[in-house]
Protein backbone atom coordinates (compact mmCIF):
# COMPACT_ATOMS: atom_id res chain seq x y z
CA UNK A 1 0.00 0.00 0.00
CA UNK A 2 1.65 3.21 -1.16
CA UNK A 3 -0.84 5.79 0.10
CA UNK A 4 -2.38 5.96 3.57
CA UNK A 5 -5.83 6.80 2.24
CA UNK A 6 -6.05 3.56 0.26
CA UNK A 7 -6.91 1.96 3.61
CA UNK A 8 -10.54 3.08 3.26
CA UNK A 9 -10.97 0.30 0.71
CA UNK A 10 -10.75 -2.32 3.46
CA UNK A 11 -14.20 -1.94 5.08
CA UNK A 12 -15.75 -1.87 1.59
CA UNK A 13 -14.14 -5.21 0.73
CA UNK A 14 -15.17 -6.79 4.03
CA UNK A 15 -18.77 -5.65 3.70
CA UNK A 16 -18.83 -6.82 0.09
CA UNK A 17 -17.87 -10.35 1.11
CA UNK A 18 -20.39 -10.37 3.98
CA UNK A 19 -23.17 -9.40 1.58
CA UNK A 20 -21.93 -12.07 -0.84
CA UNK A 21 -22.64 -14.65 1.87
CA UNK A 22 -26.16 -13.25 2.35
CA UNK A 23 -26.71 -13.40 -1.41
CA UNK A 24 -25.74 -17.08 -1.58
CA UNK A 25 -27.85 -18.06 1.47
CA UNK A 26 -30.94 -16.51 -0.10
CA UNK A 27 -30.01 -18.14 -3.40
CA UNK A 28 -30.11 -21.51 -1.65
CA UNK A 29 -33.52 -20.67 -0.16
CA UNK A 30 -34.86 -19.86 -3.63
CA UNK A 31 -33.27 -22.95 -5.15
CA UNK A 32 -35.04 -25.08 -2.57
CA UNK A 33 -38.34 -23.26 -3.16
CA UNK A 34 -38.06 -24.32 -6.80
CA UNK A 35 -38.48 -27.95 -5.73
CA UNK A 36 -40.11 -27.71 -2.30
CA UNK A 37 -42.63 -25.02 -3.20
CA UNK A 38 -43.91 -24.30 0.32
CA UNK A 39 -40.47 -23.93 1.95
CA UNK A 40 -40.70 -20.93 4.34
CA UNK A 41 -44.08 -20.00 2.82
CA UNK A 42 -45.76 -17.61 3.52
CA UNK A 43 -43.06 -16.01 5.72
CA UNK A 44 -40.39 -15.61 3.03
CA UNK A 45 -42.19 -16.00 -0.30
CA UNK A 46 -40.05 -16.55 -3.38
CA UNK A 47 -40.29 -12.97 -4.59
CA UNK A 48 -38.90 -11.66 -1.28
CA UNK A 49 -36.01 -14.13 -1.29
CA UNK A 50 -35.29 -13.16 -4.88
CA UNK A 51 -35.18 -9.45 -4.06
CA UNK A 52 -32.69 -10.11 -1.28
CA UNK A 53 -30.64 -12.39 -3.56
CA UNK A 54 -30.40 -9.97 -6.48
CA UNK A 55 -30.22 -6.73 -4.47
CA UNK A 56 -27.52 -8.12 -2.19
CA UNK A 57 -25.56 -9.03 -5.32
CA UNK A 58 -25.92 -5.56 -6.81
CA UNK A 59 -25.02 -3.82 -3.56
CA UNK A 60 -21.99 -5.98 -2.86
CA UNK A 61 -20.68 -5.57 -6.40
CA UNK A 62 -21.10 -1.80 -6.03
CA UNK A 63 -19.36 -1.96 -2.64
CA UNK A 64 -16.54 -3.86 -4.30
CA UNK A 65 -16.32 -1.37 -7.17
CA UNK A 66 -16.14 1.51 -4.70
CA UNK A 67 -13.50 -0.25 -2.64
CA UNK A 68 -11.58 -0.98 -5.83
CA UNK A 69 -11.79 2.69 -6.83
CA UNK A 70 -10.59 3.88 -3.42
CA UNK A 71 -7.65 1.50 -3.62
CA UNK A 72 -6.79 1.97 -7.29
CA UNK A 73 -7.29 5.70 -7.80
CA UNK A 74 -4.74 7.07 -5.29
CA UNK A 75 -2.13 4.64 -6.59
CA UNK A 76 -2.79 5.48 -10.24
CA UNK A 77 -3.12 9.22 -9.59
CA UNK A 78 -0.07 9.11 -7.31
CA UNK A 79 -1.71 11.21 -4.65
CA UNK A 80 -3.72 10.75 -1.47
CA UNK A 81 -7.50 10.45 -1.75
CA UNK A 82 -9.28 13.82 -1.71
CA UNK A 83 -11.20 12.96 1.47
CA UNK A 84 -10.77 9.63 3.27
CA UNK A 85 -13.25 10.80 5.94
CA UNK A 86 -15.97 11.28 3.32
CA UNK A 87 -15.20 7.82 1.93
CA UNK A 88 -15.61 6.26 5.38
CA UNK A 89 -18.81 8.18 6.11
CA UNK A 90 -20.27 7.06 2.79
CA UNK A 91 -19.39 3.49 3.62
CA UNK A 92 -21.51 3.53 6.76
CA UNK A 93 -24.37 5.39 5.07
CA UNK A 94 -24.43 2.91 2.20
CA UNK A 95 -24.16 -0.14 4.44
CA UNK A 96 -26.88 1.00 6.84
CA UNK A 97 -29.19 1.99 3.97
CA UNK A 98 -28.68 -1.43 2.36
CA UNK A 99 -29.26 -3.18 5.68
CA UNK A 100 -32.47 -1.26 6.40
CA UNK A 101 -33.73 -1.99 2.90
CA UNK A 102 -33.23 -5.73 3.40
CA UNK A 103 -34.94 -5.54 6.80
CA UNK A 104 -37.80 -3.76 5.05
CA UNK A 105 -38.07 -6.52 2.44
CA UNK A 106 -38.14 -9.24 5.09
CA UNK A 107 -40.17 -7.57 7.85
CA UNK A 108 -43.24 -6.19 6.10
CA UNK A 109 -45.24 -7.07 2.99
CA UNK A 110 -43.86 -5.31 -0.07
CA UNK A 111 -47.05 -3.29 -0.56
CA UNK A 112 -46.71 -1.96 3.00
CA UNK A 113 -43.06 -1.11 2.42
CA UNK A 114 -44.06 0.80 -0.71
CA UNK A 115 -46.68 2.73 1.24
CA UNK A 116 -44.51 3.73 4.20
CA UNK A 117 -41.51 4.72 2.07
CA UNK A 118 -43.38 7.16 -0.14
CA UNK A 119 -43.75 5.18 -3.35
CA UNK A 120 -46.98 7.12 -3.96
CA UNK A 121 -44.96 10.32 -4.43
CA UNK A 122 -43.04 8.85 -7.34
CA UNK A 123 -43.78 5.20 -8.13
CA UNK A 124 -40.47 3.49 -8.97
CA UNK A 125 -40.74 0.21 -7.05
CA UNK A 126 -41.72 -3.26 -8.14
CA UNK A 127 -39.62 -3.46 -11.27
CA UNK A 128 -37.06 -6.24 -11.49
CA UNK A 129 -33.73 -5.35 -9.81
CA UNK A 130 -35.03 -1.82 -9.12
CA UNK A 131 -37.27 -2.91 -6.24
CA UNK A 132 -35.60 -0.56 -3.76
CA UNK A 133 -37.86 1.97 -2.00
CA UNK A 134 -37.72 5.53 -3.32
CA UNK A 135 -35.79 6.64 -0.27
CA UNK A 136 -33.11 3.99 -0.87
CA UNK A 137 -32.85 4.97 -4.53
CA UNK A 138 -32.35 8.60 -3.55
CA UNK A 139 -29.76 7.48 -1.01
CA UNK A 140 -27.90 5.58 -3.73
CA UNK A 141 -27.83 8.74 -5.86
CA UNK A 142 -26.47 10.84 -2.99
CA UNK A 143 -23.80 8.27 -2.08
CA UNK A 144 -22.83 7.84 -5.74
CA UNK A 145 -22.47 11.58 -6.30
CA UNK A 146 -20.40 12.12 -3.16
CA UNK A 147 -18.25 9.12 -4.06
CA UNK A 148 -17.72 10.42 -7.60
CA UNK A 149 -16.87 13.86 -6.27
CA UNK A 150 -14.26 12.31 -4.00
CA UNK A 151 -12.51 10.20 -6.61
CA UNK A 152 -12.84 12.76 -9.42
CA UNK A 153 -11.15 15.41 -7.27
CA UNK A 154 -8.39 12.91 -6.54
CA UNK A 155 -7.78 12.20 -10.22
CA UNK A 156 -7.96 15.90 -11.12
CA UNK A 157 -5.17 16.80 -8.71
CA UNK A 158 -3.04 13.79 -9.65
CA UNK A 159 -1.76 11.78 -12.59
CA UNK A 160 -4.29 10.85 -15.27
CA UNK A 161 -3.77 7.38 -16.68
CA UNK A 162 -5.83 5.32 -19.10
CA UNK A 163 -6.79 3.08 -16.20
CA UNK A 164 -8.15 5.72 -13.87
CA UNK A 165 -9.78 7.63 -16.73
CA UNK A 166 -11.64 4.53 -17.97
CA UNK A 167 -12.63 3.73 -14.39
CA UNK A 168 -13.98 7.24 -13.89
CA UNK A 169 -15.97 7.12 -17.14
CA UNK A 170 -17.40 3.76 -16.12
CA UNK A 171 -18.39 4.95 -12.64
CA UNK A 172 -19.90 8.22 -13.92
CA UNK A 173 -21.82 6.26 -16.52
CA UNK A 174 -23.06 3.93 -13.79
CA UNK A 175 -24.40 6.85 -11.76
CA UNK A 176 -25.96 8.71 -14.70
CA UNK A 177 -27.71 5.63 -16.06
CA UNK A 178 -29.10 4.83 -12.60
CA UNK A 179 -31.17 8.01 -12.95
CA UNK A 180 -33.33 6.08 -15.43
CA UNK A 181 -34.54 4.01 -12.47
CA UNK A 182 -36.74 7.03 -11.68
CA UNK A 183 -38.35 6.84 -15.13
CA UNK A 184 -41.49 4.73 -14.89
CA UNK A 185 -44.07 5.53 -17.59
CA UNK A 186 -47.61 4.12 -17.32
CA UNK A 187 -47.08 2.67 -20.77
CA UNK A 188 -45.59 -0.81 -20.20
CA UNK A 189 -43.68 -0.78 -23.48
CA UNK A 190 -41.94 2.50 -22.68
CA UNK A 191 -41.41 1.41 -19.06
CA UNK A 192 -39.58 -1.71 -20.23
CA UNK A 193 -37.68 0.17 -22.93
CA UNK A 194 -36.07 2.59 -20.50
CA UNK A 195 -35.71 0.03 -17.70
CA UNK A 196 -33.08 -1.62 -19.88
CA UNK A 197 -31.12 1.63 -19.98
CA UNK A 198 -30.27 0.91 -16.38
CA UNK A 199 -30.02 -2.86 -16.49
CA UNK A 200 -28.42 -3.57 -19.87
CA UNK A 201 -26.30 -0.44 -20.18
CA UNK A 202 -24.93 -1.19 -16.72
CA UNK A 203 -23.88 -4.80 -17.13
CA UNK A 204 -23.16 -4.83 -20.86
CA UNK A 205 -21.88 -1.26 -20.99
CA UNK A 206 -20.35 0.84 -18.27
CA UNK A 207 -19.68 -2.00 -15.82
CA UNK A 208 -17.45 -3.56 -18.47
CA UNK A 209 -15.34 -0.40 -18.41
CA UNK A 210 -14.97 -0.77 -14.64
CA UNK A 211 -14.14 -4.45 -15.09
CA UNK A 212 -11.56 -3.65 -17.78
CA UNK A 213 -9.76 -1.07 -15.70
CA UNK A 214 -9.69 -3.26 -12.57
CA UNK A 215 -8.28 -6.12 -14.61
CA UNK A 216 -5.70 -3.84 -16.26
CA UNK A 217 -4.61 -2.46 -12.89
CA UNK A 218 -4.14 -5.86 -11.29
CA UNK A 219 -2.37 -7.23 -14.38
CA UNK A 220 0.13 -4.37 -14.37
CA UNK A 221 0.87 -5.12 -10.73
CA UNK A 222 1.16 -8.89 -10.86
CA UNK A 223 2.86 -9.27 -14.26
CA UNK A 224 5.09 -6.21 -14.44
CA UNK A 225 4.28 -5.84 -18.16
CA UNK A 226 4.74 -2.29 -19.49
CA UNK A 227 1.90 0.08 -18.85
CA UNK A 228 1.83 1.12 -22.53
CA UNK A 229 1.06 -2.44 -23.62
CA UNK A 230 -1.65 -2.93 -21.02
CA UNK A 231 -3.27 0.41 -21.74
CA UNK A 232 -3.43 -0.36 -25.47
CA UNK A 233 -5.31 -3.55 -24.68
CA UNK A 234 -7.63 -1.64 -22.39
CA UNK A 235 -8.45 0.89 -25.12
CA UNK A 236 -9.18 -1.86 -27.63
CA UNK A 237 -11.40 -3.70 -25.15
CA UNK A 238 -13.48 -0.69 -24.14
CA UNK A 239 -13.90 0.41 -27.75
CA UNK A 240 -15.19 -3.05 -28.70
CA UNK A 241 -17.45 -2.99 -25.63
CA UNK A 242 -19.07 0.30 -26.53
CA UNK A 243 -19.44 -0.51 -30.25
CA UNK A 244 -21.23 -3.79 -29.54
CA UNK A 245 -22.84 -3.15 -26.17
CA UNK A 246 -24.76 0.08 -26.68
CA UNK A 247 -26.71 -0.85 -29.79
CA UNK A 248 -26.66 -4.44 -28.48
CA UNK A 249 -29.36 -3.27 -26.04
CA UNK A 250 -31.61 -4.11 -28.99
CA UNK A 251 -31.54 -7.80 -28.04
CA UNK A 252 -33.99 -6.90 -25.28
CA UNK A 253 -36.35 -5.18 -27.70
CA UNK A 254 -37.57 -8.20 -29.63
CA UNK A 255 -40.85 -9.07 -27.91
CA UNK A 256 -41.89 -6.18 -25.69
CA UNK A 257 -43.95 -4.18 -28.18
CA UNK A 258 -41.03 -2.38 -29.81
CA UNK A 259 -40.69 -2.36 -33.62
CA UNK A 260 -39.51 -5.53 -35.32
CA UNK A 261 -36.38 -4.03 -36.88
CA UNK A 262 -34.80 -4.44 -33.43
CA UNK A 263 -34.73 -8.18 -34.09
CA UNK A 264 -32.16 -7.61 -36.82
CA UNK A 265 -30.21 -4.79 -35.16
CA UNK A 266 -30.19 -6.49 -31.78
CA UNK A 267 -29.09 -9.82 -33.23
CA UNK A 268 -26.19 -8.30 -35.17
CA UNK A 269 -24.76 -6.07 -32.46
CA UNK A 270 -25.35 -8.35 -29.50
CA UNK A 271 -24.01 -11.21 -31.60
CA UNK A 272 -20.73 -9.28 -31.58
CA UNK A 273 -20.78 -8.73 -27.80
CA UNK A 274 -18.66 -11.83 -27.09
CA UNK A 275 -15.74 -10.17 -28.93
CA UNK A 276 -14.73 -7.74 -26.16
CA UNK A 277 -15.01 -10.57 -23.64
CA UNK A 278 -12.82 -12.78 -25.79
CA UNK A 279 -10.35 -9.90 -26.01
CA UNK A 280 -10.32 -9.86 -22.21
CA UNK A 281 -9.47 -13.56 -22.12
CA UNK A 282 -6.60 -13.05 -24.56
CA UNK A 283 -5.53 -9.97 -22.64
CA UNK A 284 -5.31 -11.78 -19.29
CA UNK A 285 -3.44 -14.81 -20.65
CA UNK A 286 -1.08 -12.78 -22.85
CA UNK A 287 -0.06 -10.49 -20.05
CA UNK A 288 0.51 -13.34 -17.62
CA UNK A 289 2.56 -15.24 -20.25
CA UNK A 290 4.69 -12.18 -20.90
CA UNK A 291 5.17 -11.46 -17.20
CA UNK A 292 8.41 -9.83 -16.20
CA UNK A 293 8.23 -10.72 -12.55
CA UNK A 294 7.00 -13.56 -10.34
CA UNK A 295 4.58 -11.85 -8.04
CA UNK A 296 4.23 -13.72 -4.73
CA UNK A 297 0.43 -13.36 -4.88
CA UNK A 298 -0.38 -16.37 -7.06
CA UNK A 299 -4.01 -16.39 -5.98
CA UNK A 300 -4.66 -12.92 -7.39
CA UNK A 301 -3.17 -14.00 -10.74
CA UNK A 302 -5.44 -17.05 -10.74
CA UNK A 303 -8.51 -14.88 -10.14
CA UNK A 304 -7.46 -12.52 -12.94
CA UNK A 305 -7.10 -15.39 -15.41
CA UNK A 306 -10.35 -16.88 -14.13
CA UNK A 307 -12.15 -13.62 -14.79
CA UNK A 308 -10.92 -13.62 -18.38
CA UNK A 309 -12.14 -17.15 -19.01
CA UNK A 310 -15.40 -17.16 -17.07
CA UNK A 311 -16.54 -13.73 -18.25
CA UNK A 312 -16.11 -14.93 -21.83
CA UNK A 313 -17.94 -18.21 -21.16
CA UNK A 314 -20.76 -16.72 -19.09
CA UNK A 315 -21.35 -13.40 -20.76
CA UNK A 316 -19.94 -14.23 -24.19
CA UNK A 317 -20.80 -17.82 -25.00
CA UNK A 318 -23.92 -18.26 -22.86
CA UNK A 319 -25.11 -14.85 -23.97
CA UNK A 320 -24.62 -15.66 -27.65
CA UNK A 321 -26.47 -18.94 -27.12
CA UNK A 322 -29.83 -17.15 -26.92
CA UNK A 323 -29.21 -13.68 -28.27
CA UNK A 324 -30.22 -14.23 -31.91
CA UNK A 325 -33.88 -13.34 -32.38
CA UNK A 326 -35.04 -16.64 -33.97
CA UNK A 327 -33.54 -18.56 -31.03
CA UNK A 328 -34.65 -16.05 -28.44
CA UNK A 329 -38.23 -16.40 -29.69
CA UNK A 330 -38.22 -19.81 -27.99
CA UNK A 331 -35.85 -19.20 -25.07
CA UNK A 332 -37.01 -15.74 -23.94
CA UNK A 333 -37.95 -15.75 -20.27
CA UNK A 334 -36.92 -19.34 -19.50
CA UNK A 335 -34.25 -21.04 -17.40
CA UNK A 336 -31.83 -20.41 -20.30
CA UNK A 337 -31.83 -16.77 -19.26
CA UNK A 338 -31.24 -17.77 -15.64
CA UNK A 339 -28.32 -19.99 -16.67
CA UNK A 340 -26.68 -17.15 -18.58
CA UNK A 341 -27.31 -14.67 -15.78
CA UNK A 342 -25.62 -16.83 -13.16
CA UNK A 343 -22.43 -17.54 -15.07
CA UNK A 344 -22.14 -14.05 -16.54
CA UNK A 345 -22.47 -12.27 -13.19
CA UNK A 346 -20.08 -14.66 -11.51
CA UNK A 347 -17.53 -14.74 -14.32
CA UNK A 348 -17.46 -11.05 -15.03
CA UNK A 349 -18.33 -9.08 -11.92
CA UNK A 350 -17.96 -11.41 -8.96
CA UNK A 351 -14.57 -12.61 -10.15
CA UNK A 352 -13.36 -9.12 -11.09
CA UNK A 353 -14.20 -7.92 -7.60
CA UNK A 354 -12.50 -10.89 -5.98
CA UNK A 355 -9.46 -10.37 -8.22
CA UNK A 356 -9.13 -6.87 -6.82
CA UNK A 357 -9.80 -8.00 -3.25
CA UNK A 358 -7.33 -10.86 -3.60
CA UNK A 359 -4.63 -8.49 -4.83
CA UNK A 360 -5.31 -5.57 -2.48
CA UNK A 361 -6.35 -7.20 0.78
CA UNK A 362 -2.91 -8.62 1.71
CA UNK A 363 -1.37 -5.21 0.99
CA UNK A 364 -4.02 -3.50 3.09
CA UNK A 365 -3.03 -5.90 5.85
CA UNK A 366 0.65 -4.98 5.47
CA UNK A 367 2.07 -7.86 3.43
CA UNK A 368 2.90 -8.38 -0.24
CA UNK A 369 1.01 -11.63 -0.32
CA UNK A 370 -0.59 -14.12 2.01
CA UNK A 371 1.25 -17.20 3.25
CA UNK A 372 1.41 -20.16 0.94
CA UNK A 373 -1.08 -22.02 3.11
CA UNK A 374 -3.58 -19.18 2.94
CA UNK A 375 -3.18 -18.94 -0.83
CA UNK A 376 -3.76 -22.66 -1.26
CA UNK A 377 -7.00 -22.35 0.72
CA UNK A 378 -8.00 -19.34 -1.39
CA UNK A 379 -7.37 -21.34 -4.57
CA UNK A 380 -9.53 -24.15 -3.22
CA UNK A 381 -12.24 -21.54 -2.80
CA UNK A 382 -11.64 -20.42 -6.38
CA UNK A 383 -12.00 -23.90 -7.83
CA UNK A 384 -14.96 -24.96 -5.69
CA UNK A 385 -16.94 -21.82 -6.54
CA UNK A 386 -15.95 -21.74 -10.19
CA UNK A 387 -16.66 -25.40 -10.89
CA UNK A 388 -19.94 -25.11 -8.98
CA UNK A 389 -21.08 -22.18 -11.09
CA UNK A 390 -20.20 -24.09 -14.26
CA UNK A 391 -22.42 -26.97 -13.15
CA UNK A 392 -25.20 -24.70 -11.91
CA UNK A 393 -25.17 -23.14 -15.37
CA UNK A 394 -25.18 -26.52 -17.11
CA UNK A 395 -28.08 -27.80 -14.99
CA UNK A 396 -30.10 -24.65 -15.57
CA UNK A 397 -29.34 -24.88 -19.28
CA UNK A 398 -30.58 -28.46 -19.31
CA UNK A 399 -33.71 -27.42 -17.41
CA UNK A 400 -34.15 -24.54 -19.86
CA UNK A 401 -33.86 -26.68 -22.98
CA UNK A 402 -36.40 -29.14 -21.59
CA UNK A 403 -38.68 -26.30 -20.54
CA UNK A 404 -38.57 -24.80 -24.03
CA UNK A 405 -39.33 -28.15 -25.55
CA UNK A 406 -42.14 -29.18 -23.20
CA UNK A 407 -43.82 -25.81 -22.97
CA UNK A 408 -43.20 -24.17 -26.35
CA UNK A 409 -42.08 -26.57 -29.07
CA UNK A 410 -43.70 -30.01 -28.66
CA UNK A 411 -46.96 -30.90 -30.40
CA UNK A 412 -48.77 -30.94 -27.06
CA UNK A 413 -47.38 -27.96 -25.14
CA UNK A 414 -47.63 -28.40 -21.38
CA UNK A 415 -48.76 -25.68 -18.96
CA UNK A 416 -45.91 -23.85 -17.18
CA UNK A 417 -46.28 -25.59 -13.82
CA UNK A 418 -46.52 -29.07 -15.35
CA UNK A 419 -43.36 -28.42 -17.36
CA UNK A 420 -41.65 -27.21 -14.17
CA UNK A 421 -42.44 -30.45 -12.37
CA UNK A 422 -41.02 -32.41 -15.27
CA UNK A 423 -37.63 -30.74 -14.98
CA UNK A 424 -37.37 -30.78 -11.18
CA UNK A 425 -34.50 -33.30 -11.27
CA UNK A 426 -32.28 -30.57 -12.70
CA UNK A 427 -33.43 -28.09 -10.05
CA UNK A 428 -32.38 -30.58 -7.37
CA UNK A 429 -28.95 -30.96 -8.96
CA UNK A 430 -28.63 -27.19 -9.18
CA UNK A 431 -29.50 -26.86 -5.48
CA UNK A 432 -26.89 -29.41 -4.35
CA UNK A 433 -24.29 -27.73 -6.53
CA UNK A 434 -25.27 -24.50 -4.82
CA UNK A 435 -24.42 -26.08 -1.48
CA UNK A 436 -20.94 -26.84 -2.82
CA UNK A 437 -20.68 -23.24 -3.99
CA UNK A 438 -21.44 -22.12 -0.42
CA UNK A 439 -18.74 -24.46 0.90
CA UNK A 440 -16.32 -22.91 -1.60
CA UNK A 441 -17.26 -19.46 -0.41
CA UNK A 442 -16.69 -20.47 3.23
CA UNK A 443 -13.28 -21.92 2.34
CA UNK A 444 -12.46 -18.64 0.58
CA UNK A 445 -13.43 -16.65 3.67
CA UNK A 446 -11.53 -19.05 5.94
CA UNK A 447 -8.37 -18.31 3.88
CA UNK A 448 -8.39 -14.76 5.27
CA UNK A 449 -7.92 -16.12 8.77
CA UNK A 450 -4.94 -18.35 8.02
CA UNK A 451 -2.03 -16.52 9.60
CA UNK A 452 1.50 -15.94 8.41
CA UNK A 453 3.02 -13.80 5.74
CA UNK A 454 5.43 -14.53 2.97
CA UNK A 455 7.18 -11.21 2.60
CA UNK A 456 6.81 -7.77 4.07
CA UNK A 457 5.04 -5.31 1.81
CA UNK A 458 7.30 -3.45 -0.57
CA UNK B 1 -19.27 8.17 -29.76
CA UNK B 2 -20.84 7.24 -33.06
CA UNK B 3 -22.68 4.15 -31.80
CA UNK B 4 -24.23 6.07 -28.95
CA UNK B 5 -25.71 8.46 -31.52
CA UNK B 6 -26.96 5.52 -33.57
CA UNK B 7 -28.64 4.14 -30.46
CA UNK B 8 -30.24 7.49 -29.62
CA UNK B 9 -31.47 7.86 -33.21
CA UNK B 10 -33.02 4.40 -33.07
CA UNK B 11 -34.63 5.29 -29.75
CA UNK B 12 -36.21 8.36 -31.34
CA UNK B 13 -37.44 6.26 -34.26
CA UNK B 14 -38.87 3.67 -31.84
CA UNK B 15 -40.76 6.35 -29.92
CA UNK B 16 -42.27 7.46 -33.26
CA UNK B 17 -43.38 3.96 -34.20
CA UNK B 18 -44.57 2.36 -30.95
CA UNK B 19 -47.86 4.25 -30.68
CA UNK B 20 -49.06 1.87 -33.41
CA UNK B 21 -48.08 -1.15 -31.33
CA UNK B 22 -48.45 -0.38 -27.65
CA UNK B 23 -52.25 0.13 -27.42
CA UNK B 24 -51.73 3.40 -25.55
CA UNK B 25 -55.37 4.37 -26.10
CA UNK B 26 -56.21 1.76 -23.42
CA UNK B 27 -54.23 3.82 -20.90
CA UNK B 28 -57.10 6.31 -20.81
CA UNK B 29 -58.81 3.78 -18.53
CA UNK B 30 -57.77 4.69 -14.95
CA UNK B 31 -58.20 1.04 -13.94
CA UNK B 32 -55.26 0.08 -16.17
CA UNK B 33 -53.03 2.71 -14.57
CA UNK B 34 -54.11 1.65 -11.07
CA UNK B 35 -53.58 -1.98 -12.05
CA UNK B 36 -49.99 -1.32 -13.10
CA UNK B 37 -49.32 0.28 -9.74
CA UNK B 38 -50.79 -2.73 -7.92
CA UNK B 39 -48.68 -4.97 -10.15
CA UNK B 40 -45.61 -3.05 -9.00
CA UNK B 41 -46.37 -2.58 -5.31
CA UNK B 42 -47.03 -6.30 -4.88
CA UNK B 43 -43.81 -7.23 -6.68
CA UNK B 44 -45.56 -9.62 -9.08
CA UNK B 45 -42.42 -9.55 -11.26
CA UNK B 46 -40.55 -11.25 -8.38
CA UNK B 47 -42.12 -14.58 -9.41
CA UNK B 48 -43.78 -14.08 -12.81
CA UNK B 49 -42.61 -12.92 -16.22
CA UNK B 50 -44.46 -10.20 -18.13
CA UNK B 51 -43.69 -10.33 -21.86
CA UNK B 52 -40.90 -12.70 -20.87
CA UNK B 53 -39.18 -10.40 -18.40
CA UNK B 54 -39.09 -11.01 -14.68
CA UNK B 55 -38.60 -14.13 -12.58
CA UNK B 56 -39.07 -17.65 -13.94
CA UNK B 57 -40.76 -19.17 -10.89
CA UNK B 58 -44.36 -18.70 -12.00
CA UNK B 59 -46.23 -18.50 -15.33
CA UNK B 60 -46.00 -15.76 -17.95
CA UNK B 61 -48.80 -13.22 -17.45
CA UNK B 62 -48.69 -11.21 -20.68
CA UNK B 63 -51.27 -13.57 -22.18
CA UNK B 64 -52.91 -14.81 -18.98
CA UNK B 65 -56.31 -13.26 -19.70
CA UNK B 66 -56.48 -15.23 -22.95
CA UNK B 67 -55.05 -18.39 -21.36
CA UNK B 68 -57.55 -18.52 -18.52
CA UNK B 69 -60.40 -17.39 -20.75
CA UNK B 70 -61.19 -13.91 -19.50
CA UNK B 71 -60.76 -11.34 -16.77
CA UNK B 72 -63.21 -13.01 -14.41
CA UNK B 73 -61.19 -16.22 -14.42
CA UNK B 74 -58.01 -14.28 -13.60
CA UNK B 75 -59.77 -12.53 -10.72
CA UNK B 76 -61.15 -15.79 -9.39
CA UNK B 77 -57.72 -17.40 -9.49
CA UNK B 78 -56.05 -14.57 -7.57
CA UNK B 79 -58.85 -14.59 -5.02
CA UNK B 80 -58.76 -18.34 -4.45
CA UNK B 81 -55.15 -18.67 -3.29
CA UNK B 82 -54.91 -20.37 0.13
CA UNK B 83 -53.36 -18.22 2.85
CA UNK B 84 -51.00 -20.91 4.09
CA UNK B 85 -50.02 -22.16 0.65
CA UNK B 86 -50.26 -25.71 -0.67
CA UNK B 87 -48.18 -28.43 1.06
CA UNK B 88 -45.02 -29.17 -0.90
CA UNK B 89 -45.99 -27.04 -3.89
CA UNK B 90 -45.49 -23.53 -5.18
CA UNK B 91 -48.46 -21.31 -4.49
CA UNK B 92 -49.22 -17.66 -5.08
CA UNK B 93 -49.66 -15.68 -1.83
CA UNK B 94 -53.13 -14.49 -0.80
CA UNK B 95 -53.01 -10.72 -1.33
CA UNK B 96 -56.50 -9.94 0.07
CA UNK B 97 -57.38 -7.63 -2.82
CA UNK B 98 -60.72 -5.86 -2.85
CA UNK B 99 -63.12 -6.42 -5.73
CA UNK B 100 -62.04 -3.11 -7.21
CA UNK B 101 -58.34 -3.96 -6.97
CA UNK B 102 -58.96 -7.32 -8.63
CA UNK B 103 -60.71 -5.53 -11.47
CA UNK B 104 -57.77 -3.12 -11.79
CA UNK B 105 -55.14 -5.88 -11.90
CA UNK B 106 -57.14 -7.84 -14.45
CA UNK B 107 -57.64 -4.71 -16.58
CA UNK B 108 -53.92 -4.06 -16.53
CA UNK B 109 -53.14 -7.64 -17.61
CA UNK B 110 -55.78 -7.43 -20.34
CA UNK B 111 -54.11 -4.26 -21.66
CA UNK B 112 -50.66 -5.90 -21.68
CA UNK B 113 -52.17 -8.82 -23.58
CA UNK B 114 -53.14 -6.52 -26.45
CA UNK B 115 -49.66 -5.09 -27.05
CA UNK B 116 -48.19 -6.15 -30.41
CA UNK B 117 -45.30 -8.40 -29.33
CA UNK B 118 -44.24 -9.72 -32.74
CA UNK B 119 -46.22 -12.96 -32.14
CA UNK B 120 -44.43 -13.84 -28.90
CA UNK B 121 -45.00 -16.10 -26.94
CA UNK B 122 -44.91 -19.08 -29.32
CA UNK B 123 -48.12 -20.56 -27.91
CA UNK B 124 -50.80 -19.95 -25.30
CA UNK B 125 -48.81 -21.66 -22.51
CA UNK B 126 -46.50 -18.63 -22.47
Amino acid sequence: MQYQSQAVAKPYFIAAIALFVAQILFGLIMGLQYVVGDFLFPHIPFNVARMVHTNALIVWLLMGFMGAAYYLIPEEAETELHSPKLALALFWIFLIAAGLTVVGYLAVPYATLAKITGNDLLPTMGREFLEQPLITKLGIVVVALAFLYNITMTVLKGRKTAINTVLLIGLWGLAVLFLFSFVNPHNVVRDKFYWWWVVHLWVEGVWELILGSILAFVLIKVTGVDREVIEKWLYVIITLTLITGIVGTGHHYYWIGTPEYWQLIGSIFSGLEPIPFFAMTLFAFNMVNRRRREHPNKAATLWALGTGVMAFLGAGVWGFLHTLAPVNYYTHGTQITAAHGHMAFYGAYVMANITMISYAMPLLRGRAANSNKAQVAEMWGFWLMTISIVFITLFLTAAGILQVWLQRVSDTPLPFMVAQENVSLFYWMREWTGVIFLIGLLVYIWSFFIPGEEKAAA
Amino acid sequence: MFFLLVFLALTYQTEQVIPQRDKRELLSDPKVIAGKKLWETNNCIGCHTLLGEGAYYAPELGNVVKRLGGKEAVKAFIQSRPKEGVPGRRSMPQFNFTEQQLEEIASFLEYVGQINTAKWPPNIQG
